[in-house]
């Protein structure tokens, strides 16, 4: 064998190693429920902002303490707690994807990434419903 | 009905444009295809005749539809949905082409333009040659692809595109447009998302596109060689524009991570995010894949794994198309770019597949045509290790879009693989060994003669550049060590490793100029595009190895920390990582006292800048060492969510980047309660509700950091000490004046007490009047992160030395002549410097 496609092998020995290795530490998309099961493992939850609950925010006591409640497509629920400071569009996000761990009375959230209707310019009824708010009040 | 005001000629003209410029492209392709097939004769002329003549007209056909998306957005056209969608009155005037190609179709056209000017060019120098039509078969159905995105026809009931030209009132459904006067009520478009106006949107996008639409060419030369079956002729000509594209394609990825860096508040340039990775990938092949052709040049080796590196960098360009723009990468990337709905999906994916099926086919079948030399290469040869280079390079980038590609997985087979919890990570401890083999294959390669290099001869010229490599890396650890601890000593030592490793091939090409090449700066090129490379490895280990963030709540007692510890990771490093400002209250944060002066509105609607006072004091001693002003800025959208802009002081050796974390929307100006007027001598003390005060001073015409006076104003300044009930100490200096107008009041705040003070006069018993108004609102302050990034700078001077080192190789290979090869360098490396440091 010559040593080109020896270390063609080793090179992609090596390449299928690192996957393996990302695949160990890769997580899950989970509904509440489902996460609620795997408590303290990492997961991703995809949910909305439960509005009929309070969201726990005071920046003067402590910039770094969030708290709401999320509920997701399946009707699970549970308390979010997330140490770091509120991203600014949390009220208006449409779906929120939480990274984190699942505690006994609360998901300890590490990570959020908002998806907020603002940013889906090309979504054909945020364009209708800005267009009829900026219409509406000229009638 | 009969609507008024329209201008509805332009819309039809330009769809009429798409139209003829999509036919075009299709005649162009076909033509081509007929010419490329057939040997010098007079039909071959004939057809190359209306090839070049089709590819011509829809040159102008294009560049036609661009001028008019530019009128109807730059006229605010309503009436058009483009220009709703991505203008707005008040957007400035430099952010007009970038709200072009904001959207899908203004990027798609950007891009067709790019393949349009390079093929007139191409047509002008390959006029004569046989490379002519098999390479502007491929760039022409290209076009006919592109273009295609923009027909917005129907065909039966299937939708072909989607037209810059669509008319609002067809797309969109409200009763406004039961009105034949409903334009004069749409009072303004949406504009560019404000997240995206910056001064990069403008550069950005376009090299970006510039980069994807030239590594088509070596794609194209890589057909033609299979088409006029001259397998291996086809990489001398090639190659400059590989080097082109890898120089573009480079320089646009960093312009993208200088943005990230600038006005994203994630903290860095780089995050793994997948828009970035999806263009990543394609240059890592692409740089594979120049090594191989320049292997192949000199030795005769490697033409299969060129051909192969070649084709799979365009159609990963395209993968990545695919990947960012059919919106399959979700919820995984802080890019939101959009699903574009089921037709652009199977466009573009028909793309890909055009681009992707019949090329490997053609590479497949004809794979044992193509000439390969038997004999091995030499393991004491340059070629050798430039294989093995590129080898790392391909198979890196294959772990990349594997990982990046976990979206498209979970599409197929329905799986719910999610990234993992420290998603940087686990690249950067892949990509950390992968930077350790790169960095030491191309400080020792360069040394090393093609075919065979004399052990002797190896050592004796390596032995220099390894000895100075190993001195300043052995002086980094000792004076300005690595302090990233949090990943544990594993990783610490492979950066360590991979500093080294970096810095040697700084240092092994740099000196390579002087002691192989002897100055000779023509043919330096290569070893300059190392440098610049390994440069910004270097600036990247440093820069986030010891990356630090020094606002911390811990020092003013504002918050109330849980516990020493990070809740999340267990880990001594504190999460507690944003600093609250209270308006005027000086705050302590690493060496720098930090004082948040005012909020002040930008010109742009909705834009806020907060003011920042940096005075730097030593530890231990009472001065201040200097002193500046930050301005991060926070942008209030129309819909009232915000997004926060950083600031930047620059150093040599480091910057401080700063921002606005959490803002007020709102302040409430209105105020109910009243002055609390006391008659007081100098050295009274008096109440108020939560501690008391004492009148220090006056001082007449004050001269100090906030007033100015002259000796002949008329002006009084009390010096008051506030003492709170828990003994903490502030200053108020409130001035009274009076100037021709009559008498005026300047008061002072104790936002930390919610006090505002006033001068209120002087008693007729000579005592003085100061007013205290205590408010039970909200007082003023602002949230801030801030982090130190360590020679950064070096980042982005690697950068642009890599891409002076391709533009140098390219001057070589391209047969340039000297001056116009003089030209071009300095200007592209003037550009450059000036953009990434100078600008902003």
């Amino acid at each position: 064998m010559k040593k080109t496609h020896i270390i063609i092998l080793i090179g992609i020995a090596a390449l299928i190693g690192g996957l393996l290795m990302y695949s160990v530490d890769f997580s899950t998309y989970d509904s509440i429920d489902s996460a609620k099961k795997k408590e303290g493992k990492f997961v991703h939850i995809i949910a909305k902002l439960d509005l009929s609950q309070p969201i726990e925010y005071d920046p003067v006591k402590n910039p770094n303490f969030l708290a709401f409640h999320a509920i997701d497509s399946l009707g699970g629920k549970t308390k979010v707690v997330y140490y770091n400071s509120k991203p600014t569009d949390l009220e208006k996000s449409e779906r929120i994807v939480m990274k984190g761990k699942m505690q006994k009375d609360h998901f300890e959230c590490k990570d959020i990434l908002l998806k907020c209707p603002s940013k889906y310019k090309d979504d054909k009824n945020q364009l209708e419903k800005n267009m009829q708010e900026q219409t509406t009040t000229e009638y | 009905m009969n609507f008024i005001g329209e201008n509805l000629f332009i819309g039809k003209l330009g769809h009429l444009l798409v139209i003829i410029s999509w036919v075009a492209s299709l005649i162009a392709a076909i033509a081509f295809f007929k010419a490329s097939s057939r040997k010098q004769d007079a039909e071959k002329d004939s057809w190359l005749a209306l090839a070049r003549g089709s590819f011509l007209v829809q040159v102008l056909g294009i560049i036609t539809v661009f001028g008019l998306i530019f009128y109807i957005c730059q006229q605010h056209l309503y009436e058009y949905l483009y220009a709703y969608k991505h203008a707005s009155k008040e957007l400035e005037f430099r952010y007009l082409l970038a709200c072009i190609w904001e959207g899908q179709e203004g990027s798609f056209l950007l891009w067709a333009i790019w393949h349009a000017l390079i093929g007139v060019f191409f047509m002008a120098r390959y006029k004569k040659q046989e490379w002519q039509a098999p390479v502007m078969t491929v760039i022409s159905v290209a076009q006919f692809f592109l273009l295609m995105m923009l027909l917005g026809i129907y065909i039966s009931d299937i939708k072909i595109g989607s037209s810059p030209f669509y008319l609002t009132r067809n797309e969109l459904d409200a009763p406004i447009f039961n009105r034949p006067e409903y334009l004069e009520f749409i009072k303004d478009g949406m504009g560019l998302n404000v997240l995206l106006r910056n001064y990069w949107m403008v550069i950005h996008p376009p090299v970006l596109f510039l980069g994807f639409a030239s590594t088509l060419i070596p794609y194209a030369f890589a057909y033609a060689g299979i088409r006029n079956r001259k397998f291996g002729e086809w990489v001398k000509p090639a190659i400059p524009w590989a080097l082109f594209a890898a120089c573009v394609l480079g320089v646009g990825i960093m312009m993208g991570g200088k943005w990230a860096y600038e006005s994203l508040s994630f903290g860095g340039y780089w995050a793994w995010d997948p828009v970035e990775n999806a263009s990543l990938v394609p240059w890592l092949i692409l740089v594979a894949g120049l090594h191989t052709m320049a292997v192949y040049q000199a030795t005769g080796h490697s033409l299969r794994a060129s051909y192969f590196f070649i084709i799979l960098s365009l159609v990963f360009i395209l993968y990545s198309t695919f990947l960012t723009r059919t919106g399959v990468l979700g919820d995984t990337s802080v890019h939101s770019f959009t699903e574009a709905g089921k037709a652009i999906n199977l466009m573009i994916g028909s793309f890909v597949l055009a681009f992707t099926l019949p090329m490997l086919v053609m590479f497949v079948k004809h794979y044992k045509e193509i000439p390969a030399i038997h004999k091995e290469e030499e393991s004491s040869s340059r070629e050798f290790w430039m294989f093995i280079g590129s080898l790392v390079f391909f198979l890196t980038a294959m772990f990349i879009i594997a990982k990046t590609s976990v979206p498209v997985y979970n599409k197929v087979f329905g799986t719910s693989i999610a990234p993992p919890e420290d998603v940087e990570f686990s690249y950067n401890k892949v990509v950390v060994m992968v930077a350790i083999v790169v960095g030491l294959l191309t400080a020792i390669a360069q040394y090393m003669k093609y075919k065979h290099t004399p052990g002797k001869y190896l050592l004796k010229k390596i032995a220099f550049p390894t000895l100075v490599a190993s001195l300043i890396t052995g002086l980094l650890a000792i004076f300005y060590p690595i302090t990233y601890y949090s990943k544990g000593a594993g990783f610490l030592g492979a950066l360590y490793v991979a500093l080294f490793a970096s810095i040697y091939a700084t240092v092994a090409n740099a000196m390579y100029i002087w002691l192989v090449i002897k100055g000779n700066l023509k043919q330096a090129g290569a070893s300059l595009t190392h440098a610049g490379f390994a440069l910004m490895l270097t600036g990247m280990i440093i820069s986030s190895g010891n990356k630090e963030v020094i606002s911390s709540s811990l020092v003013n007692g504002i918050t109330l920390p849980a516990s020493g510890k990070d809740p999340m990771t267990k880990q001594t490093d504190n999460p507690l990582e944003n600093l609250t400002l209270i308006r005027q209250v000086p705050t302590r944060m690493s060496n720098y006292e930090v004082t948040y002066l005012k909020d002040s509105a930008g010109h742009e609607k909705g834009r806020k800048f907060y003011k920042l006072q940096f005075d730097r004091k030593e530890k231990g001693s009472a001065g201040i060492s200097e002193s500046f002003v930050l301005q991060p800025d926070v942008y209030m959208m129309k819909d009232n969510n915000m997004s926060s802009n950083p600031d930047t002081k620059t150093y040599l050796n480091r910057d401080i980047f700063t921002y606005i974390s959490y803002a007020l929307k709102d302040k409430n100006v209105e105020d109910t309660s009243t002055f609390q007027v006391t008659e007081m001598h100098i050295g009274d003390t008096a109440f108020y509700g939560n501690g008391q005060f004492v009148l220090n001073k006056v001082v007449r015409n004050p001269r100090n950091q906030r007033f100015q006076y002259q000796e002949d104003d008329a002006a009084l300044m009390a010096d008051i000490t506030f003492i709170s009930r828990d003994s903490m100490r502030y200053h108020a200096l409130p001035l009274v004046e009076v100037d021709s107008f009559g008498l005026h009041h300047v008061d002072d705040t104790v936002y930390a007490q919610n006090l505002f003070v006033r001068f209120t006069g002087i008693s007729d018993d000579q005592k003085v009047r100061i007013g205290v108004r205590e408010t039970d609102q909200m007082i003023d302050f602002v949230t801030v992160k801030a982090y130190v990034f360590p020679y950064i700078v070096l980042v982005w001077f690697g950068i642009i030395l890599m891409a002076a080192g391709f533009i140098v190789s390219l001057i070589r290979r391209s047969g340039m002549r000297g001056w116009q090869g003089a030209l071009l360098l300095a200007g592209v490396t003037i550009a450059l410097l000036y953009m990434f440091l100078f600008a902003n």
